[in-house]
């Protein structure tokens, strides 16, 4: 510490190390390009949150590796001295400080991330108190019924569309309708079947069973999800939403997608030997040719009228794949995708 | 801060019968030496951290290409699964908690054992027998739904490998229960009458908060493994839907354990790097209570995080708000403890020594991994990555940046101590060089593989992510190669390395103030205190070498008398 | 190596060691703190056993399910004299306390029977259940926490035979060393204490 030479006065330094902590963290959290496309109304939600820890992050790296490295090189033994450093033991303002600014990060970090759930249609899912009450109207019955596991579906008002788009129970796990969108009902509901290794997708009210996933832009889509098997996970990384299929319970996602395109569906749950090839597409239409896309798979399979409502746990496997069975094309690609 | 010395009572029961020192075959056998104990755990350990590791380079392999070419898919689940539980259940936990902890605390309580010798070597002796049940499911194939071991999967997947993996895992963890209650026992009750709570070396306290955790943890995940080897065997349905089973129970059992787990394996570390870094920067340790507390902070709040690890599973809204929250606090104890030692640093006298470098090396990925850390813990951005390649990456960081470094760190810190040698220190730079450069060649880039869209536990992958793949490849191949300059240094210095004289770091800790490697009880009488465990620059007096030392214990000694 | 010391070791299925050396005074407090410290862990086995069945429960319609009732008054009796035994063990510390070995072996001697009639009354129980362990998660649950208990009582009952086996050498219990009577007589409280709480899930909780 040479005292004699007149120095650069610390608080300036400080000042300057500041600044340009600051903006290296703010360009840095502003152009990481780590993250895809964003297709859903969720997606700038989520990334505006990993920019703003993204440019806490790298402010807090910066200084910490700043100072380790500092110290390396400044505080570093040098030649014949033997004898030990200044026994500085703490510093208690210093150390109030380094907790309390944690503190203070993580718990705004904290509530902030609660906003952005709720944003994202996080807490819609479990029927909170605004989503008890009982008078259905047909149409809404797809995200009014009863959550109650054990309650059976009859006895339910509107039964007929009620067994036809939630074929168990009102999912309990997932991300449901925005703030904005509770209690209206989505205006496209799949169901998501996963088993080992391919997802199926099921558009009740037009019997069409496909491979893929296809929706309309702009519409606000539900997926109901489960599991035959094991544990699948469905992943739209472009969405940045996710959710476990889970056997025997239901889950939800709910998303509006916001550009046509075609996306990777990825299954995120180690699902068995061939996880790695359980993938699909989504594949978002205008929503014309959304429609042109139903009634030509309508055509397609057949018969153009809703089938009988059919509650899947009710038939053995092979019962409930029978209808399907033509669609297992799907997995003698995935069989030919995977085998050398 | 001489104390009066009580004088010590010597064994009641009188005789106890041991050799002068300990030959190379009482390694091999049963034997209650905490000393040999923790050595036995170190070599055992590190045999697994190279088959583990091995199992690493031949994933990586497979992932060069975006095909499944050079593993059959299941031999890859099997490789995956091993090699998670093998790192975790036979590398880090016996190294760090078996094996530093049993040689270090009695040493640093100044205690000639640890409180139940038999019962320390019992718990030794599981580990082997635990490697063997191992061994027979890798013979039937092997587990192969991940070191979770989710049900359904599980159930369906190879029973006879999955169910020995099971037993495996139920002796590792009554071997951690039964070390967890000696550690508790042998600092509450044997510490040298002297020591006072805030004189004891900030190890033991990382000991205090490790035994805690896995006392309360270790038990929750005993039993939903035996839940699910029944369910495997037996024809229970606790995890089958059908028969009204739950498999997200099955979830939060091994959620309960399985976090906290990752603080049995940094805790121990943290202690480890509060040493090393002290000793090696020659200055007191910075905020010694509020590291020392913070320890207990994180093993109370650590034990209220876990459903962390399920926001995408069948998680209610509320769980996962109320869990994002309790996890981003973990982040401020953690925190405490990286300032407090990069404050340590700070104004030191640094010797760039191995352990030094390691735990420099450690510091620096940790601050990374906390940080990646903190951004898992929100729900909302975790519902994006969770299962991807951003997780593997992150605890990649604080595991193999953490845990690792850190016990890299120890051996080269406390092989003069244990071996009686010096190791050699070029070779020893050589290796954190290596290690450094190739563990962050190998987790950075999975960050941005994970985040844009690459999930984990994949043997076939989208070909737009082939580049990174590679790099993070070549990356562990360098991690791969790290390891000869270590084995040479080791194995080497062992045998042939120079006479390492009692205090070659010139450390106030106890264990330094006996010979080198250690008499079979430890120490001649009862050591004195005569400055605490930091006390680096405190009084000129003391910094002088070893001579001093002893000279000045005899002082005291003869003051006393 | 202490070869000399390492004599009979009781271990339990757990490997934990309730270790009679013959240092037995010196760490004697040591045992008992490590034995306070190892029950304190298994009551969180428990406490998962317990929480996973509460989640069971609770999830499901009708609990018990159909087909899986349970009996009651073999188990409350059952319960009775696993209580009783509790005040029956401690005398026999009481007595071992005001050196009377003899006092000590008959208690504890009637602690273990009463175990042992209460492992029997379980047992008789299983095989006139009429449903196995397959049944359903009730029936999982059901077996495998009173199978999980009644192993802790059986590890009880050997614990008791072993003091009895020991207390035949004169003067190895006396008023002052008597941790491995005082073991087993904690060790037998919390399976008691255990069992207040199992027969308050799985019978009193079914009836309700």
């Amino acid at each position: 510490m040479a005292k004699e030479k007149e120095t650069v006065p610390g608080s300036l330094i400080a000042l300057t190390i500041g600044l340009v902590v600051a903006v290296i963290s703010f360009w840095y959290g502003q152009n990481n390009n780590l993250l895809p496309e964003q297709i859903s109304e969720q997606a700038p939600l989520v990334d505006d949150l990993f920019t703003v820890m993204a440019t806490i992050a790298t402010a807090l790296f910066l200084i910490v590796e700043g100072a380790i490295v500092y110290s390396l090189i400044r505080f570093r033994h040098r030649g014949e001295d033997e004898t030990d450093s200044e026994p500085v033991k703490g510093n208690f303002p210093l150390e109030i400080f380094w907790t309390a600014i944690p503190a203070f990060i993580v718990i705004g970090l904290g509530i902030y991330s609660v906003e952005v759930y709720n944003q994202m249609g996080g807490f819609d899912t479990s029927g909170g108190p605004q989503m008890a009450h009982h008078q259905h109207h047909s149409v809404e019955i797809a995200s009014l019924i009863d959550r109650d596991v054990s309650a059976p579906l009859i006895g339910q008002a509107g039964i007929e569309e009620a067994i036809e788009q939630a074929p168990k129970t009102r999912p309990d796990y997932g991300i449901g309708a925005s703030p904005q969108d509770v209690n209206n009902p989505a205006e496209v509901v799949i169901n998501v079947t996963g088993l080992q290794y391919a997802w199926l997708f099921n558009y009740p009210g037009d019997n069409i069973t496909s491979g893929e996933l296809h929706v309309p832009a702009g519409k606000d889509v539900q997926l109901n999800i489960e599991a035959k098997d094991v544990i699948h996970s469905f992943w739209l990384p472009q969405f940045r939403i996710k959710q476990d299929a889970l056997p025997g319970q239901m889950s939800q996602l709910r998303f509006t997608a916001t550009h046509t395109g075609t996306y990777p569906i990825v299954c995120a749950e180690l699902c068995g030997a061939y996880h790695g090839a359980m993938r699909s597409q989504i594949i978002i239409h205008e929503p014309n040719e959304y429609e042109a896309w139903l009634t030509e798979n309508r055509v397609a399979t057949g018969t153009d009228q809703p089938t009988v409502a059919v509650n899947p746990q009710d038939l053995s496997d092979s019962d409930y794949l029978e209808p399907y069975a033509k669609e297992m094309g799907i997995n003698a690609d995935v069989l030919a995708q995977i085998q050398p | 801060m001489a104390q009066a010395q009580i004088p010590i009572d010597s064994q009641i029961n009188g005789a106890h019968q041991h050799p002068e020192a300990w030959s190379w075959y009482h390694y091999f056998w049963y034997n209650t030496d905490h000393k040999v104990i923790g050595i036995q755990y170190l070599v055992f350990s590190f045999i697994f951290y190279l088959i583990a590791g091995v199992m690493a380079l031949f994933l990586r392999a497979e992932l060069y290409t975006p095909d499944s070419d050079l593993l059959d898919p299941n031999v890859y689940n099997t490789l995956l699964t091993n090699h998670g539980t093998m790192m975790i259940f036979f590398w880090i936990v016996p190294a760090a908690i078996g094996g530093f902890g049993n040689y270090l605390v009695p040493l640093m309580i100044g205690a000639k054992d640890m409180a139940f010798p038999n019962l320390n070597a019992i718990s030794f002796w599981l580990n082997p027998v635990a490697a063997l049940l191992m061994g027979v499911s890798l013979y039937f194939g092997g587990a192969q739904s991940g070191w979770t071991a989710y049900p359904p999967l599980s159930l369906i997947t190879n029973n006879l490998g999955q169910s020995f993996w099971i037993l495996s895992i139920v002796f590792v963890g009554t071997s951690s229960i039964l070390g967890a209650i000696n550690f508790l026992v042998t600092i509450f009750k044997m510490r040298t009458p002297s020591m006072k709570w805030d004189e004891m070396p900030l190890f033991c306290w990382a000991m205090i908060a490790t035994s805690a955790l896995a006392l309360f943890s270790t038990p929750v995940l005993a039993i939903g493994l035996t839940l699910l080897l029944f369910d495997i065997n037996f024809g229970t349905g606790f995890f089958r839907p059908e028969m009204g089973g739950d498999i997200v129970v099955y979830q939060h059992l091994f959620w309960f354990y399985s976090h906290p787990a990752v603080y049995l394996m940094i805790l121990p570390i943290f202690g480890i790097m509060s040493e090393v870094i002290s000793t090696h920067a020659r200055k007191p340790i910075f905020g010694y209570k509020a590291i020392a507390y913070s320890s207990l902070a994180i093993c109370v709040v650590g034990l209220f995080v876990w459903v962390h690890h399920m926001f995408t599973s069948g998680t209610p809204a509320w769980m996962r708000m109320f869990f994002t929250i309790s996890t981003l606090i973990v982040a401020v104890p953690t925190g405490v403890k990286i300032f407090s030692w990069v404050a340590t640093l700070w104004g030191g006298k640094i010797r760039l020594t191995s352990p030094l470098l390691f735990a420099v090396g450690l510091l620096a990925m940790f601050v990374f991994g906390g940080l990646s850390g903190v951004t898992l813990g929100t729900a909302p951005f975790d519902i994006h990555v969770h299962d991807t390649y951003y997780v593997v990456g992150h605890f990649h960081y604080v595991l193999f940046g953490g845990s690792v470094f850190g016990l890299y760190a120890a051996i080269y810190h406390w092989f003069p101590k244990m071996t009686g040698r010096m190791y050699n220190e070029p070779l020893g730079r050589v290796h954190f060089l290596l290690t450094f450069i190739g563990a962050n060649m190998t987790f950075l880039p999975m960050h941005q593989l994970g985040m844009q869209g690459m999930p984990r536990r994949i043997a076939m992958y989208d070909p737009q992510f082939a580049g990174l793949n590679q790099l993070c490849t070549i990356g562990s191949m360098i991690l791969g190669v790290s390891i000869i300059p270590f084995l040479i240094n080791m194995i080497w210095s062992w045998g042939w390395g120079e006479q390492a004289p009692r205090n070659p770091w010139r450390s106030l800790t106890l264990e330094w103030q006996t010979t080198s490697p250690p008499a079979i009880e430890n120490f001649d009488e009862e050591p004195i205190l005569w400055a605490g465990p930091y006390d680096y620059g405190v009084d000129t007096q003391m910094e002088d070498d070893e001579e001093t030392v002893e000279e000045l214990l005899a002082t005291v000694k003869s003051e006393v008398k | 190596m202490q070869g000399s010391t390492i004599d009979t070791a009781t271990t339990n299925y757990n490997g934990a060691v309730v270790s009679e050396t013959a240092n037995e005074s010196e760490h004697g407090d040591y045992r008992l703190l490590a034995l306070i410290i190892f029950l304190a862990s298994e009551s969180l086995m428990f406490g998962g056993l317990f929480a996973a069945y509460l989640i069971y429960r609770g999830s499901a319609g009708a609990w018990p399910p159909e087909e899986t009732e349970v009996e009651f008054l073999l188990p409350a009796i059952n319960t009775v004299i696993l209580i009783s035994s509790s005040f029956v063990i401690h005398r026999g510390d009481v007595a071992i306390k005001n050196n009377n070995v003899g006092g000590m072996r008959l208690w504890y001697g009637l602690t273990a029977l009463m175990g042992a009639i209460f492992l029997g009354g379980q047992v008789y129980e299983y095989l006139n259940l009429g449903y196995g362990l397959d049944k359903n998660v009730f029936s999982s649950c059901f077996y495998l926490m009173t199978g999980f208990h009644g192993l802790h009582v059986f590890v009880g009952i050997l614990l008791m035979l072993g003091v009895l086996w020991r207390s035949r050498r004169p003067n190895h219990y006396n008023e002052a060393k008597h941790t491995g009577v005082e073991m087993t007589e904690i060790y037998w409280h919390f399976v008691d204490i255990i069992w207040i709480v199992l027969f308050g899930l799985l019978y009193v909780l079914t009836l309700l």
